[in-house]
């Protein structure tokens, strides 16, 4: 943000100023600017807001895992810390093996976040490939594009990605790529309605007159747009994503023992859980909490980039 | 239709409006102001209110009728029906008013019949609101008041549904829909607007014959000068919320209030050669 | 042509268009999972032979399955074994795949009918409150009970009310169907359990799986009554607006009226979408509700299937209930053009 204050600086204005300003004299100011405004629209919602920093909690929580776990996730004791319910000692309690609950479960926030993150990454891009490729070209193209989205989309989420991982074996890895492989479709279709309308604009006219290609238009003019569409979809996905991955780590099928995904911690406890609740009880508390976050996240950011959409 | 009116001799009103007033809760907090201080007076005549857009014109007719939408607040010193204080009734006397004394057409039969539920079963349903009758009764009835607004085949058009039928005979339907069970009062909101040219005057015509047939009083309102001043007896030209004039309608052409001669010199005339046509130069006082 | 068979004529246009997508979408879903059966690292041959069969037998095996054929053959062959509904064996059970799921799925089908009538009957009357009375207690209600939907683990709610309404306050049964002493004296026609009883006159045994019934159809109605009314209050709201409801109040009908005639009669032309829709994905919550539950169902066929890698079981469950999906998507598209009197018509032109 230096070069905002050493402009705003020169100019005698405050920082606020220049960037609300509505005659932007560069490409950056008006950049800027808008992120600006976008974020002050976001930050009066008091629910996204808290939804932003418990997902920044949990970025901090896996990163510093570390430091902020009280005992080891891995290593019980069998003789003296078997099935502790929740004390001062143990605040989330212990499970079957001695371990403490609540080192589980923020070293398990890792997990979590491993798989959101690259699901995001593996199943935007995608998306939105396929949904601008298919929106522009139209066609033979777009109904094939179309016809295999559809497919996708006509299987339920959780049991298509079941279907993946049976094929390709238990695992975090091919969960992850079970469940991008599921989340793809909804993006495609949101982006190529929004490049079905965008391909009639003038400057898009404008820009295949002055000779560029079909690919360049879609990678530098017509993406571009599409993307806060994708990444509010994206936001408000995250939740669903989550859930999933604790379902396919319920079945056994994610993350493998010892490793405390949160799901698996749940069918682990799910053994114990008429006499021990709480074995089962915080993770849960976690998928829901992280969720509930993205939902507040994705509902914010929703409204912020697009004024338009009504409640 | 045989009912006992009650003996109203032209000195006694049907309505009374005094300083009505209707604001809605605005954006940023405070409050817009639809309506600023309506007064008028109706008897078994008719009264054509004009104004633009966004003038007030609805606002007063619904708020007569006691449809306002709910975040909007309606205020006035008096607004008596036949004698009924309308602002002291309660919901139920409210709704045996609305229909079974006093009526509102709707601007476009489009938007404004339920588009699930065939024309004869909404033209009954008015009735069977306002007096007991078996279905069978009721059908012949809702036959008879398609026939009254010349619908030539009523008994093919009581089973469509109206996206089956022309504008021309929704905005009928809607009529017969409105007067079956006979209102004394008729609130005609931009009646024609959304019509063809040769089927407004259709339309306006059946209103006519049945307006004067059965001795109710109309308030119509439209944008649409000439069409009132042919239509009524008296005008009330509306602005920015209020009444800026009232004038008969022979007397048009005698009209003080600024804005009201800037409507009639803007009226196109056949054979004439003004080039170019004179538009409304509004003031801001206007407003006050 | 007349106006009985012009509608006769434009409803069968209709259910052919929708044929032939459902055809088409069928076929890719069968090529998917052909394409994860054949994906798998697990060698077919050997699941049934065992790694120590001889090298013949493994030929033969190999003859026997087909998998000496062109690509393109075996997928016809797959084709048309699955429109017989031939799924071959399950490794498990040793039984035809297809028996199998003959077998669960009416637990599943009991559950998720269960559970869309609560979710539908209690989810529709709660969404027009909301919209009727907005801003207020039925509204925020409707509000936070859809944004816990679509944050909680249905699993884990599953578990933690099994450990209160089972375990703590012993409201109702635990997990399973029915009891064992009632499992055997009651014989089972149609395989919904709440019918059978109640046809056998067998009330106890009724109140028996009624009692097993209503934890887990509590739980899936709780996430369709979320959506459901959510959707309802949506779609109230959008036709509360609109102007024949204003020509409905001049006419001076009743606010019951309106509301529920009127403006609801509207509002369930998409709303019976919603419902189908909701419909299919109880199925999906049932997969993980089953688990919890120990359900027979369908769903806890496919999970065992699955950690057992019992690949045929697999494919057979996922491509039925696959088919399930993709009907009532498509049934949902039908009901609304055919429930709609506008799309009715424009199917004519």
């Amino acid at each position: 943000m230096t070069s905002a204050n050493e402009a705003a600086r020169r100019t005698d204005e405050s920082v606020h100023d220049w960037l609300m300003s509505d005659r932007p004299r560069s490409r950056r100011q008006a950049a800027f600017g808008r992120a600006y405004a976008t974020w002050r629209t976001f930050a009066r919602n008091r629910l996204a807001m808290a939804g932003l920093l418990i997902v920044i909690g949990l970025v901090l929580t896996a990163a510093f895992a570390d430091v902020l776990s009280p005992y080891s996730p891995y290593i019980g004791d069998l003789r003296t810390t078997r099935l502790l319910p929740p004390s001062l000692a143990h605040w989330f309690g212990t499970d079957d093996q001695g371990r403490d609950i609540l080192s589980r479960v923020i070293f398990g926030s890792r997990i979590t976040l491993f798989v959101v993150v690259l699901v995001a990454i593996l199943a935007a891009p995608i998306g939105l490939a396929v949904g601008t490729i298919a929106g522009y070209s139209g066609g033979l193209i777009d109904a094939t594009l179309m016809r295999i989205t559809d497919i996708f989309l006509a299987f339920p989420r959780l049991i298509l990605a079941l279907a993946f991982v049976a094929a390709l074996g238990p695992g975090i890895g091919n969960a992850v790529i079970a469940i991008a492989l599921t989340s793809w479709p909804p993006y495609a279709r949101i982006a190529r309605a929004e490049t079905l309308t965008l391909r009639q604009a003038d400057y898009i006219s404008a820009v295949r007159l002055s000779g560029a290609s079909p690919w360049r238009i879609v990678w530098r003019h017509i993406m571009p747009l599409c993307v806060s569409s994708v990444i509010v979809r994206v936001t408000l996905d995250m939740a669903g994503i989550i859930i999933t991955a604790a379902g396919l780590g319920f079945l056994g099928l994610g993350a493998q023992p010892p490793s405390p995904e949160w799901g698996a911690m749940i069918a682990n406890g799910r053994l114990y859980v008429l006499d021990h609740w709480w074995v089962a009880a915080a993770p849960g508390a976690a998928i829901f909490l992280v969720s509930l976050a993205f939902n507040f996240l994705g509902d914010g950011l929703r409204d912020a980039l697009d004024p338009k959409a009504s409640r | 239709m045989d009912r006992r009116k009650p003996d109203v001799t032209l000195f006694s009103p049907l309505l009374v409006v005094e300083d009505l007033r209707v604001s809605f809760p605005a954006r940023d907090g405070g409050t817009t102001e639809a309506v600023r201080g309506v007064s008028f007076t109706l008897g078994r005549e008719r009264l054509g209110i004009v104004g633009e857009s966004g003038s007030g014109k609805t606002q007063t007719g619904r708020a007569i009728l006691g449809l306002t939408a709910p975040e909007g607040r309606v205020t006035a010193r008096r607004l008596e029906f036949d004698g009924a204080d309308l602002l002291r009734c309660n919901e139920r006397q409210r709704r045996e008013l609305r229909g079974g004394r006093i009526a509102m057409v709707l601007q476009d039969p489009k938007f404004s019949l339920n588009p699930v539920m065939p024309i004869g079963d909404q033209v009954v349903e008015t009735l069977r609101a306002h007096s007991k009758v078996s279905p069978r009764e009721a059908r012949s009835r809702a036959l008879s008041a398609l026939e009254a607004v010349h619908i030539d085949d009523p008994t093919r058009v009581y089973d469509l549904f109206p996206h089956e039928v022309s504008g021309g005979m929704g905005q009928r339907a809607m009529i017969a829909m409105m007067l079956i069970a006979d209102p004394d009062l008729l609130i005609a909101d931009e009646p024609t607007s959304a019509l063809d040219v040769t089927v407004q005057l259709q339309v306006l015509a059946i209103l006519d014959e049945l307006v004067a047939r059965r001795g109710m009083g109309l308030i119509l309102i439209s944008h649409d000068l000439r069409l009132v001043s042919t239509f009524c007896d008296r005008i009330l030209v509306m602005y920015g919320g209020r009444i800026v004039e009232e004038v008969e309608a022979g007397k048009l052409a005698a009209a003080k209030h600024p804005y009201t001669r800037g409507l009639v010199e803007c009226l196109p005339r056949l054979g004439e050669d003004r080039h170019p046509l004179p538009t409304l130069d509004r003031r801001p006082e206007w407003a006050e | 042509m007349d106006r009985g068979s012009a509608r006769l004529l434009r409803s069968s246009q209709l259910v052919a268009r929708f044929l032939v997508v459902i055809l088409l979408t069928y076929l890719g879903l069968l090529a998917v999972t052909f394409f994860i059966g054949r994906v798998i690292p697990i060698d077919p041959v050997l699941a049934i032979v065992g790694d120590r069969a001889p090298e013949h037998v493994i030929a033969r095996v190999r003859e026997e399955l087909g998998l000496n054929k062109p690509l393109w053959e075996q997928f016809y062959i797959y084709v048309s074994k699955v429109l017989h509904g031939d799924f071959g064996r399950s490794v498990l059970t040793s039984n035809p795949v297809m028996q199998d799921i003959r077998r669960t799925f009416p637990a599943t089908f009991e559950l998720a009918t269960l559970g869309i009538v609560i979710g539908a009957g209690i989810g529709v009357p709660l969404g027009v409150w909301a919209a009727v009375r907005r801003g207020g207690v039925v509204d925020q209600a409707v509000r936070i009970m859809g944004l816990i939907g679509y944050s909680i683990p249905i699993f884990w709610l599953g578990l933690m009310a099994l450990v209160v309404f089972y375990a703590r306050l012993g409201w109702v049964s635990g997990p399973g169907r029915i009891d064992v002493v009632y499992e055997y004296t009651l014989t089972s026609v149609t395989g919904l359990l709440l019918l059978d009883s109640a046809r056998a006159g067998e009330w106890q045994a009724f109140g028996n799986v009624l009692s097993h019934l209503i934890l887990p159809a509590s739980l899936l109605g709780y996430f369709s009554l979320a959506y459901i009314s959510r959707m309802t209050r949506s779609f109230m709201l959008n036709e509360l607006a609109q102007e024949y409801i204003v020509a409905a109040r001049a006419k001076g009908l009743s606010e019951a009226r309106i509301i529920w005639r009127h403006a609801l009669r509207n509002a369930m032309v998409p709303l019976v979408t919603v419902i189908a829709l909701s419909y299919a994905g109880l199925l999906e919550g049932s997969v993980l509700t089953e688990t919890v539950f120990a359900w027979p169902g369908l769903g806890l066929y496919l999970t065992n299937s699955l950690q057992n890698a019992d690949m045929n079981a697999v494919l057979g469950a996922t491509i039925v209930v696959g088919s399930i999906f993709v009907g009532l998507n498509l049934l949902s598209d039908l009901l609304y053009q055919m429930l709609d009197p506008r799309t009715r018509a424009m199917v004519r032109r």
